[in-house]
């Protein structure tokens, strides 16, 4: 992985990185993605991808109103809030 | 009796007869803690009024002449990555050190409903993502065995306060051997449920398709009971398992006649010799309680750390997309926009190990790389499973060894991610098809160091896992805490 697509995949992670981080991070990336090639050996034409292993399907319950976290409760870990709301930069000028 | 010698069963059932006060065994594993910590760092949150009013609870309970639960009074510590209602949970990371759950998780609720005693939240590799614990924001876990090395992970804290006694059981969590591996390195036994037995509410979410919390403790039956304490439906995961839970520790019988099935692949290259004899000897061990040992194939085998790598990162990359610096947890100040908050956040916040893997599992999911890695990874995750499908045709549980080597020195892989991915060679398969495995210790090498044997089963048969484990402990006897501490 060079250093552009490192670039890159940390802006779609929304992580930013440190000259440092990118270099060293492009290296062990590389290394990493060299060993995972090696599935490309194994054919696999035919076979249905495995998301879950042991499989739930139709996980119904009934609907029965119970309470729910608080506002306050919910707030109280943020960095930043003003009443009931969190507060962030301006998203719009 | 010494309660260092003592196991979570003699402790409750001391506790339900009132032959000691719950306050009296919190007492003293917190002044254990208190002295023995400092040496090995397994906690990263003690709270003696907390651990004090829960003793004093199942007290109370006794007093007011109710029943107490399977675990009354029984010191249990849990990994930091289990929500606990207003105590903190960083999972070991920045971005939560000063994070408080609004909510506990299922998993701690059924606990202190079966009357148990938490004694701190545990040391643990950030997010789960590590083999050392020294991916830990707050500083590395030492392994009571020699204080030098790792304890594995990533639930060394939970594993090395099960050694150091500073508990009787520890919960942890295992993705791709987190439980199992240091279980094996610390000489302890850990135990990773089938997928779905044990409810994730309340588990921070690192690769939800694989994550599963499970127990350690010195012996068999103690897991065992711990087991059957936390397993069962929750209708707050929809992924737990709608199906009766067994009662575990009235399945330790004997193993006559039961056939284990040992997989060449895992006796292959990179298996140090000295923990290929000791396991060696627990299958001779085995064969003479009765056991037919049969040799099986898991053909897929070496390309399990490669599938694995696409999909915990890919789940990963998604499940931490949440710490954003706006709802819980860190946040970086003076950001001139939303985006910088994100990206300035997570920069600061997260540690190298967690920013690898949330590139990686970006990477395999975006577009252009899809088909060609994750893609890919789920259906070579569906020939690992097959594998474990043809295998438990002819036998009723797999063993062989957890790890690859003993313990290694602190340091000796931080510089290589691959190194340590192959850490955990032998316990990811089990993840990736969702069976139940157990760590049980088998000796040491000639250094001292303890090797951990390994048993799998079928996908809701704790019950013969258990049962082989507990037989094997009870032929050998292996100590399980060492003596100079």
């Amino acid at each position: 992985m060079d250093a552009a697509t490192v670039e890159y995949v940390a802006r779609l992670s929304r992580v930013d990185l440190s000259r440092q981080e990118l270099e060293l991070f492009s290296g062990q990336l590389s290394d990493i993605l060299d060993y995972i090639a090696q599935l490309n050996t194994l054919d696999t034409t035919g076979v249905e991808p495995l998301a879950q292993a042991v499989e739930v399907v139709n996980a119904l319950r009934e609907d029965n109103p119970a309470d729910s976290l608080t506002v306050e409760d919910a707030v109280a870990n943020a960095p930043e809030h003003v009443g009931r709301f969190y507060r962030v930069p301006a998203v719009l000028e | 009796m010494d309660l260092l010698c003592a196991t979570a069963v003699d402790v409750s059932r001391m506790v339900a007869s009132g032959e000691i006060s719950a306050r009296e065994v919190a007492r003293f594993f917190l002044d254990r803690i208190q002295t023995i910590d400092p040496k090995i760092h397994a906690f990263l949150h003690v709270d003696p009024d907390w651990t004090l009013s829960l003793a004093d609870a199942v007290d109370a309970k006794r007093a007011a002449g109710k029943p107490l639960g399977p675990l009354a009074g029984v010191p249990v510590a849990l990994k930091d990555i289990l929500c606990t209602k207003g105590i903190p949970t960083t999972c070991g990371s920045k971005i939560l050190e000063n994070f408080r759950p609004p909510y506990a998780s299922t998993c701690v609720e059924k606990l202190l409903a079966a009357d148990a005693v938490f004694v701190g939240k545990a040391n643990m590799d950030e997010f789960a993502m590590g083999s050392s614990t020294e991916n830990s924001a707050f500083g590395p876990t030492a392994n009571p065995w020699d204080t030098s090395r790792i304890p594995g992970g990533s639930s060394g804290g939970s594993a090395a306060s099960i050694a150091a006694r500073m508990a009787l059981v520890a919960i942890g969590s295992d993705t791709g051997g987190s439980i199992r591996q240091p279980a094996a390195l610390c000489g302890v036994v850990g135990m990773k449920p089938t997928y779905g037995r044990v409810s994730r509410y309340g588990l921070v979410a690192f690769a939800s398709s694989l994550d599963q919390i499970g127990p350690f403790a010195a012996n068999v039956r103690d897991t065992a009971r711990t087991l059957s304490v936390i397993s069962g439906r929750d209708e707050r995961d929809s992924t737990s398992i709608d199906a009766g839970v067994d009662d575990y520790e009235a399945a330790l019988t004997d193993v006559k006649g039961l056939r284990i099935g040992v997989p060449k692949e895992y006796f292959a290259e990179g298996l140090d010799s000295e923990v290929e004899s000791r396991v060696r000897e627990a299958l001779d061990v085995l064969k003479g309680l009765g056991a037919e040992i049969v040799e099986v194939t898991l053909p897929h085998t070496s390309y399990a750390v490669a599938t694995y790598y696409i999909v915990c990162t890919a789940e990963a990359s998604s499940n931490l997309a949440r710490y954003d610096g706006v709802h819980y947890g860190y946040r970086k100040t003076g950001t001139p926009d939303i985006i910088e908050l994100y990206s300035k956040t997570r920069e600061a916040g997260f540690g190298p190990e967690v920013k690898r893997r949330i590139m990686l599992g970006t990477f395999v999911l975006s577009s252009g790389f899809y088909d060609a890695y994750y893609t890919k990874g789920l259906k070579v995750r569906r020939l690992i499973k097959q594998d474990f499908d043809d295998a438990f045709k002819s036998v009723d549980v797999i063993a062989g060894p957890t790890t690859p080597t003993a313990a290694f020195r602190m340091g000796e892989k931080v510089e290589d991610p691959l190194s340590m991915y192959l850490c955990d060679i032998f316990t990811i398969s089990t993840n990736l098809a969702g069976i139940p495995g157990i760590s049980v210790p088998c000796g040491f090498t000639s250094g001292g160091l303890p090797v951990g044997l390994q048993f799998m089963g079928k996908v809701l048969d704790e019950k013969t896992v258990l049962k082989v484990a507990a037989a094997y402990e009870q032929a050998t006897n292996f100590p399980t805490m060492p003596e100079n501490l």
